[in-house]
């Protein structure tokens, strides 16, 4: 058996960074193999810092499940801070695993989880710290094959030179194939193209390398063709049809340091029914399927006795919509006061039953109560197929108030297409008008404080594929800031202005992520030099170099506009299109249409509108509507 | 009304949780208590916790083979009990050492550390040169330490200078240092020196004085520390300035160990 204290990074580096817990692995519930008797070594990345990483739910579902493999010892690997990257680089210390202390250069596979673009620079970090070749062509049998997960993979080609394999859709279901197969190969002393080709002829797998892309004059794809006969030209994604027989972490990992996740979470269900067409969760992760109350009132009591976390959160899109969720709540807050444990509401539906609930979990005085109208104007609100109406949040509002709530937060959009100013000073008028029901519901002698607190936040919305949004043209860096401008004045016009306050996203972000998320694979150069002109952390405002970007488009003579504020013709090609994750083009289209038409879509659980998603034969598709 | 019922738990903190920060060990310890299904009180209100309180936080780095914490518990079967839930639910490098009830009266564990016993050694490479043997800097020459530990301990003053957040402070770790020599058996140096709250003494602070002594600087990360053992005092006798120590644990009427 290994020494259990031995650790990668000598004393002198531990105690000279900040937060050596990051690196010294230990935790209760890691797990720890005989090497001996293991055959496949599987390395699990979140290319961000430690306390980010350790919170993401999809990757503890695969530590999980790889690690109830008998051959197979999965362990982790975050992103190593600031601090420890530079000392990492001048002694030349590649970059480990954490449960094991050893190289990640001698797994056998490095999967990497990409949850956000603005992690893309982060990868390569890894990949070079771990001194594996950033590129796959480069890469030889000396190295572990690079596989990336998670939903960016939705539109994995400007990120495709820098991985061997994409897994598209949810984990569960493949993996299992790919370690066999890799284990045959190895046997037989396959190459690693051999490897890679086979591996390509798996459901949901898809080998970046074996693809060409051809492209037009104007820039836009020509065609995208695979290089041998028997690989499939649409790749589609991979899901789990019934959740209740589902790997699933019983045994989390249990952090020394306070992560951003410090709580068991309870993933009720997948999907959402609801279709904003902003929204690319909504689309990738369809049909909704639902876990069994029964097998999460059984995951909940065991999750907690496993950890001794003292807090539970549910977790999905749009927990509202779980069909059993008063009685899953009921459950758990009888199990959870017995035993001193918090329950974390995830964003509810404001209404009688979440308001009764929260007031029985939270200390309303201190807590805010959340609404995401998402667009400031009704208008606005059909055309993105936000289903939700001004009475309906200012009644909701109403009651919270009498109920003692004086906080609230407002979460909306800047730049949905056809976005006019009108749109987005509704987004003071409404803000004013809660204020004005804080001060109609609430009589003066009852007031804490004497006011409401309302606080205004707009990001930017960046079009994404797979939604009825990526054939939109995205703002510019100037149009944002114009509207973020549009909107601080319409606010500061309320009569109630001094109970509003409002904040708001940097733009160069967003320009910067509407580029990656529907771009192709002439980015890949730009990806890689703005790494080598330092750019890491991009996710992390204090780290984010925009001008190192931009230099880095224009050395290599790539025009980011191109993949942002254009409109796109219908029948343009995708650099996505090759995936197919259920719901149809034409579906997509149409919602385009709609949405220019300002037309409301009914979500699945009113109606089903034939998006295409059915065809996996599972979940809500197939439930009685009433 | 019914007794209060508080245990004195002693704890090891070994190998690779050396680098966990006190927060995080106190955390670590509710997260434990938890999973081991103890019957430990809690405060009252929306966000209820754990009654518990440690001794003396060890810094980050350093090990120890007896760490204190006093937690108030509503039942209690029997100590062995807690001490086996506990273990069963632990990590390795985290053992419970003893378990003891303790007395009504006691002080927690927090306000009554009187001092500590520390095994000091040094990283290879990084042995000063007043204690090092020959002309290496990697093993220590045990009569070169003798005669530089009687040479500290002979001054009636040793002064130090403290780098606070605002400004130095000067103390004199004279009166802390209760027992220092040469550890044959462990090739160590042994220090036993002021724990408390109002005049806690790091066994750095008293290497980084006899190098100054001797002219010398000890390199940075040079040392590794082991806590062997935490004492409270007895309640002073008649005609006694301090009351006796002893090791934190047996102030407890009943314990394991
Ligand atoms: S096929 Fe119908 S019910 Fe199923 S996800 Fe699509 S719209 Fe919803």
């Amino acid at each position: 058996m290994m020494k259990t204290d031995f650790l990668a990074l000598p004393d002198e580096i531990l105690l000279s960074i900040d937060k050596p817990e990051r690196y010294i692995g230990h935790e209760v519930n890691a797990v720890v193999k005989d090497l001996s008797k293991v055959q496949v070594r599987f390395a699990m990345c979140f290319p961000d810092v430690y306390e980010i990483g350790m919170s993401h739910l999809g990757i503890q579902i695969l530590y999980d499940m790889f690690n109830s493999f008998e051959d197979t010892w999965c362990e982790r690997v975050y992103s190593p801070w600031t601090d420890l990257d530079q000392v990492m680089r001048e002694k030349k210390i590649p970059l480990f695993a954490l449960e094991s202390q050893s190289p990640v250069k001698d797994f056998d596979f490095l999967g990497i989880t990409i949850q956000y673009e603005m992690c893309y620079t982060n990868i390569l970090q890894v990949l070079d710290l771990s001194q594996i070749p950033l590129e796959s062509k480069d890469r030889t049998w000396d190295v572990p094959i690079v596989i990336g997960g998670g939903p960016c993979t939705y539109n994995p080609e400007p990120i495709a030179d820098f991985f061997d394999l994409f897994y598209i859709g949810e984990g569960e279901t493949q993996y299992r194939a790919l370690l066999d197969l890799y284990k045959e190969c190895r046997a037989k002393g396959e190459s690693r193209e051999g490897f890679l080709r086979k591996a390509g002829c798996l459901p949901g797998i898809y080998a970046p390398s074996l693809y060409d892309v051809t492209y037009n004059r104007d820039g836009t794809i020509a065609s995208f063709d695979p290089r041998y006969p028997e690989m499939p030209r649409k790749i589609r994604k991979e899901i789990v049809g019934a959740l209740d027989d589902t790997y699933y972490p019983m045994k989390p990992v249990v952090p020394y340091i306070k992560c951003t996740q410090d709580r068991v979470v309870l993933e009720i269900m997948r999907g959402c029914i609801r279709g904003c067409r902003f929204c690319q969760a909504g689309e990738l992760y369809r049909p909704v399927r639902q876990r069994s109350v029964e097998t999460l009132k059984r995951y909940a009591m065991e999750m907690l006795k496993n950890t001794g976390h003292e807090e539970i959160s549910l977790s999905s899109l749009s927990s509202s919509d779980y069909t059993h969720l008063p009685e899953l709540l009921d459950y758990l807050l009888e199990e959870c006061s017995k035993r001193h444990i918090n329950i974390s509401l995830p964003s509810l539906r404001i209404d009688a039953f979440s308001l009764d609930v929260m007031s029985k979990v939270q200390d309303v005085k201190k807590t805010s109560l959340t609404f995401a109208p998402e667009a400031g104007s009704q208008r606005l609100r059909d055309v993105i197929n936000k289903g939700l109406s001004e009475e309906v949040i200012l009644s909701g509002a109403r009651e919270a108030f009498e109920g003692g709530w004086t906080r609230v937060k407002l979460y909306f959009m800047l730049g949905h297409p056809g976005e006019t100013d009108e749109d987005i000073v509704g987004i003071g008028d409404l803000a004013n008008k809660i204020a004005a029901e804080f001060f109609d519901a609430v009589p003066k002698e009852k007031r804490v404080n004497g006011r409401v607190q309302i606080v205004v936040s707009t990001s930017f919305f960046v079009p994404k594929p797979f939604t009825a949004f990526q054939w939109a043209p995205q703002c510019s860096k100037e149009q944002f800031i114009e509207k973020a401008y549009t909107c601080r004045q319409g606010i500061a016009s309320q009569l109630n202005q001094k109970s509003i306050k409002y904040n708001w996203h940097e733009a160069d972000v967003s320009v910067l992520e509407g580029v990656l998320a529907r771009g192709d694979r002439r980015l890949c150069k730009v990806i890689r030099r703005a790494y080598e002109k330092g750019c890491f952390y991009d996710a992390w405002s204090e780290y984010y170099h925009h001008d190192r970007w931009m230099e880095s488009f224009a050395e290599c003579g790539v025009d980011p506009d191109f993949y942002t504020v254009r409109e796109r013709p219908d029948d343009e090609i995708f650099p996505w299109d090759f995936i197919d994750c259920g719901v149809s083009r034409k579906f997509l289209l149409q919602e385009w249409h709609n949405a220019k038409e300002g037309k409301v879509t009914d979500n699945c659980a009113e109606k089903c509108s034939g998006c295409g998603a059915a065809s996996f034969g599972v979940g809500i598709c197939f439930a009685s509507r009433s | 009304m019914e007794r209060a019922l508080f245990i004195r738990v002693k704890f090891t903190k070994t190998g690779a949780i050396r680098y966990i920060g006190h927060l995080d060990v106190m955390r670590y310890f509710q997260k434990c208590i938890r999973r081991a299904e103890i019957d430990v009180a809690y405060t009252g209100g929306f966000s209820p916790h754990q009654i518990m309180t440690f001794a003396s936080p060890l810094s980050v780095g350093l090990e120890s083979q007896a760490e204190y914490m006093d937690l108030k518990l509503n039942s209690l079967t029997s100590l062995q009990e807690i001490a086996d839930a506990l273990n069963a639910v632990s990590v390795p490098e985290i053992r419970i050492a003893d378990v003891g009830l303790l007395p009504e009266n006691a002080g927690n564990a927090m306000a009554s550390v009187a001092a500590a016993d520390y095994a000091v050694e040094f990283r290879t490479g990084k042995v000063p040169a007043c204690l090092a043997e020959g002309s290496g800097q990697s093993a220590l020459d045990p009569d070169k330490c003798r005669a530089v530990i009687d040479k500290l301990l002979a001054r009636t003053e040793i002064p130090y200078t403290k780098v606070l957040k605002k400004g130095e402070r000067i103390l004199d770790l004279r009166p802390g240092i209760l027992d220092f020599h040469f550890d044959e058996e462990r090739c160590a140096l042994f220090l036993r020196c002021d724990a408390s709250s109002a005049g806690n003494i790091k066994p750095i602070q008293v290497l980084e004085s006899i190098c100054a002594m001797e002219g010398e600087t000890l390199a940075q990360y040079a040392l590794l520390v082991t806590r062997l053992e935490m004492y409270t005092r007895k309640p002073a006798a008649e005609g006694e300035e301090n009351g006796e120590l002893i090791p934190m644990i047996g102030i407890c009427e009943e314990h394991l160990a």
